[in-house]
């Protein structure tokens, strides 16, 4: 019957199966959380921590719902949150998060020929990861290497001097 | 408060010290251009296209966000303004789906007007419509973000307004956009369906979901009987849509229209509103002489039915057990109707005419059966109405005025004042009394519970018990009769509890641009239609007392019970975090 269909549909989504939020990691958010003393003006801190401790550096929806309830900060305000910042990820990247700069200083010495070997041996272009899902590569604004541009940042560790093919494949060998 | 001079365009104005230079406009009738303003809601400033000009000003200045100063001369017609003006509505335009023939807003749009003011039939900028899938899988509102202005207007509503928190603006730059969390349809997140969004977009970008081909159709099939019952607060609202002057009260009118369209029957919710006054004050003295749970809260309004079971869920022990009166038309349609008129139910069509999107969610619950077929079949805004009427080519405002047909035509006005905020309560309150005491009220008018503030309260007096009551409008008001309720801290006996601004006089299905003013007289209007009939309680209403007589029995009854309550239930939305699976 058609009529019902709407309806039934909805009440089948309601609460999804927990694909990522186990009772540890819960415990490690309700860390967090703590540490923080749940303060909603840290939210952005309070993300970022909990976003390096998940596989694939993302926040899924069951985790900013759980910090929702936990924090009782509307779920959309999260999700605007997470979408603001670019650190911040609302989908699955990948084992290693890879960052280019793409500042002003950088694009100056050049960081083209650092995307363009990155994009050549991994085959993928921005906000984009490979099927295996180990990496994933994004653009930011800038991390403050400009000293040692052009600069990429792999899971947070920065590296710099990457004028070279040669240069960038040294690094990306130490992320196997 | 101080009053300030200022030219604009060269016309000297005077206004209160405070107001912006788009308001102080409008009173010289200078319509300065704008999108994300609302004149109910709080300054946004994101559109920019009420930019105008201020003498000592480089920048050009917006405003919807710029109050007034002594001597101030504005110019809202320069070159530079209006250069601007059409630059900000051709960027607009490249990212729109300009699809306004098949746009539900066609003719009642406010980007289409500016384009028609600014005369721009189509940009030279390369379109580049970039927008989220379409979300059309409930059943009271399409999303659509290819028509989205990003005013941030339905934001207001839904965060400030209702305090749902679904709709939200995400990403930045290119990809900035308005959508629920992680983008999820509106049905899999806590969205009640109050339709408080579509009521202030702009533009077609949420609109409500459009059922008059069902209705036709139905019309048209020899085998259907089709009937018809409209909601209290539509009667006060559908003469906007044919530029009646606002608060109008058209109800003759309508019936002749609604006969025209060729409804077989034509029927008054006011009379299962009174049924429900019948059935939910006795449920009240019930609870309050037999014990039960209090505050006991009403359960008349979908979007509120919706909030409870989606958010408050552990609550639910307040509500009334009451269907809402459309739901109880509906059922009598499907069940006393037929057997008096000797037909089968399956062969009778209901359609309502509601001021309400949640209306349409609330129809296709699964529960609302009676005789194995849905007791509403099809629910029409009054928007949707109105366009009914106009693709008919009736003229509405010739119409000679019609009167609703028996056995459901006559309501009191307690069942009228249903539609604006408070009146269930008073309905209710009049009905209790008489019941009570078996005495007649002093007064009918309990105005302590009418108007637009937010909560209201009143103590009455039964007999020696003093009976505490509060009326909440808009979620957000409700929430925090919800909270005193949660800490054990709620005063209340009574509770009336409407999703919408203003009650269903304010509801997310009433004709575009139902602001607060306008709210205010359709309001006046419902108590002079409450005034000026001659039943104004609901247990007085002859044909209801025959109802009971012929074939309820009594209120609370095993017949009511069965077609008339109901049971409210968790809408399941709630992640349940006790539950978490080990590590694996
Ligand atoms: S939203 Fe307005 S401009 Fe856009 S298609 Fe609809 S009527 Fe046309
Ligand atoms: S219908 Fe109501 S709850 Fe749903 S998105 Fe619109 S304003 Fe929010
Ligand atoms: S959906 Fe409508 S109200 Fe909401 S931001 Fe878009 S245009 Fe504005
Ligand atoms: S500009 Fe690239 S690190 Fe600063
Ligand atoms: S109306 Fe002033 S900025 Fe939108």
């Amino acid at each position: 019957m058609q009529r019902l269909e709407g309806v039934r549909q909805m009440n089948s989504t309601k609460t999804e199966s927990f694909g990522i939020l186990t009772r540890e990691l819960a415990q490690e958010i309700d860390k967090t959380i703590n540490h923080y003393r749940s303060n909603s003006t840290k939210l952005v801190g309070i993300l970022l921590d909990i976003q390096d401790i998940i596989p694939k550096q993302y926040i899924p929806r069951e985790v900013a719902a759980y910090v929702s309830e936990k924090m009782n900060i509307p779920l959309s305000k999260i999700y605007d949150v997470i979408s603001f910042y670019a650190a911040l990820s609302d989908v699955p990247r990948a084992d290693y998060v890879i960052q280019l700069c793409d500042s002003v200083v950088c694009k100056v010495t050049g960081n083209t020929t650092l995307r363009d070997t990155i994009s050549q041996l991994l085959g993928i272009k921005e906000q984009e990861s490979t099927p295996d899902g180990k990496y994933w590569l994004e653009y930011t604004p800038c991390f403050g290497a400009c000293d040692i541009s052009p600069a990429m940042r792999i899971n947070g560790k920065v590296f710099g001097h990457l004028t070279t093919q040669d240069s960038v494949k040294a690094v990306l060998d130490q992320y196997r | 408060m101080k009053n300030i001079k200022i030219k604009i365009d060269n016309i000297e104005v005077i206004v209160p010290e405070g107001t912006t230079i788009l308001e102080a406009a409008k009173k010289v009738n200078i319509n300065i251009p704008h999108l994300c303003y609302h004149p109910d809601q709080a300054i946004k400033a994101n559109c920019r296209l009420c930019v105008v000009d201020v003498s000592g000003s480089r920048k050009l200045t917006a405003a919807c966000s710029s109050f007034v100063y002594e001597g101030m001369e504005v110019h809202t017609n320069t070159k530079k303004v209006r250069d601007m003006q059409k630059g900000i509505l051709e960027l607009i335009l490249a990212n729109h789906d300009q699809d306004c023939l098949k746009c539900l807003r066609n003719g009642n749009c406010e980007l289409q007007a500016l384009c028609q003011r600014f005369n721009i039939s189509k940009t030279n900028l390369v379109d580049t419509v970039d927008a989220l899938p379409l979300d059309d899988t409930n059943p009271s509102l399409i999303r659509d973000s290819a028509k989205c202005v990003k005013c941030n207007r339905c934001v207001d509503a839904c965060q400030k307004v209702q305090e749902v928190h679904v709709l939200t603006h995400s990403h930045r730059s290119v990809h900035y956009n308005i959508t629920p969390a992680y983008e999820m349809p509106l049905e899999q997140t806590f969205c009640v369906f109050c339709g408080q969004c579509a009521a202030v977009c702009p533009v077609g970008a949420i609109v409500e979901k459009d059922d008059t081909a069902k209705v036709w159709d139905a019309i048209y099939d020899p085998k259907k009987h089709v009937i018809v019952q409209v909601a209290p607060a539509v009667r006060v609202a559908l003469g906007d849509a044919f530029n009646l002057p606002k608060g109008t009260i058209v109800t003759g009118k309508m019936v002749a229209a609604l006969r025209r369209l060729g409804f077989d029957k034509i029927f008054d919710t006011n009379f299962t509103a009174d049924l429900t006054i019948m059935e939910e004050g006795n449920e009240l003295i019930q609870r309050l002489t037999k014990g039960g749970t209090l505050p006991m809260i009403t359960s008349c309004s979908p979007g509120w039915i919706n909030f409870i079971e989606g958010r408050y869920d552990h609550l639910l022990a307040h509500l009334s057990s009451c269907k809402s009166p459309q739901q109880m038309f509906g059922a009598l349609s499907k069940s006393y109707y037929p057997e008096m008129a000797g037909m089968d139910p399956k062969n009778v069509y209901t359609v309502s005419i509601m001021p309400c999107t949640a209306k349409k969610y609330e129809a296709q619950r699964p529960e609302m059966m009676t005789n194995g077929v849905a007791e509403v079949d099809a629910v029409l805004t009054t928007r949707e109405l109105a366009r009914m009427i106009q693709s008919a080519g009736i003229d509405f405002v010739a119409l000679e005025e019609d009167q609703f047909d028996n056995p459901f035509g006559i309501g009191t006005g307690a069942g009228a004042i249903f539609g604006a905020t408070g009146g269930v309560m008073e309905a209710a309150l009049r009905t209790a009394y008489e019941v009570i005491t078996g005495k007649g009220l002093p007064s009918l008018n309990f105005t302590e519970v009418r108007g637009l503030s937010g909560i209201k309260e009143s103590i009455v007096l039964i007999d020696d018990m003093e009976l505490k009551v509060a009326v909440a409008h808009g979620l957000g008001n409700a929430k925090i009769l919800l909270k005193q309720i949660e800490k054990g801290e709620s005063p209340y006996a009574f509770i009336e509890i409407m999703a919408c601004p203003g009650g269903c006089i304010g509801g997310g299905g009433q004709p575009i641009k139902s602001t607060r003013d306008v709210k205010e007289k359709r309001i006046e209007a419902i108590y002079k239609i409450d005034e000026d009939l001659p039943l104004r309680k609901s247990h007085k209403n002859p044909d209801i007392l025959k109802l009971y007589d012929n074939y309820l029995g009594e209120p609370l009854g095993h017949k009511s019970h069965q077609l008339l309550h109901t049971h409210y239930h968790s809408r399941g939305m709630k992640y349940n975090f006790s539950e978490l699976p080990n590590h694996k």
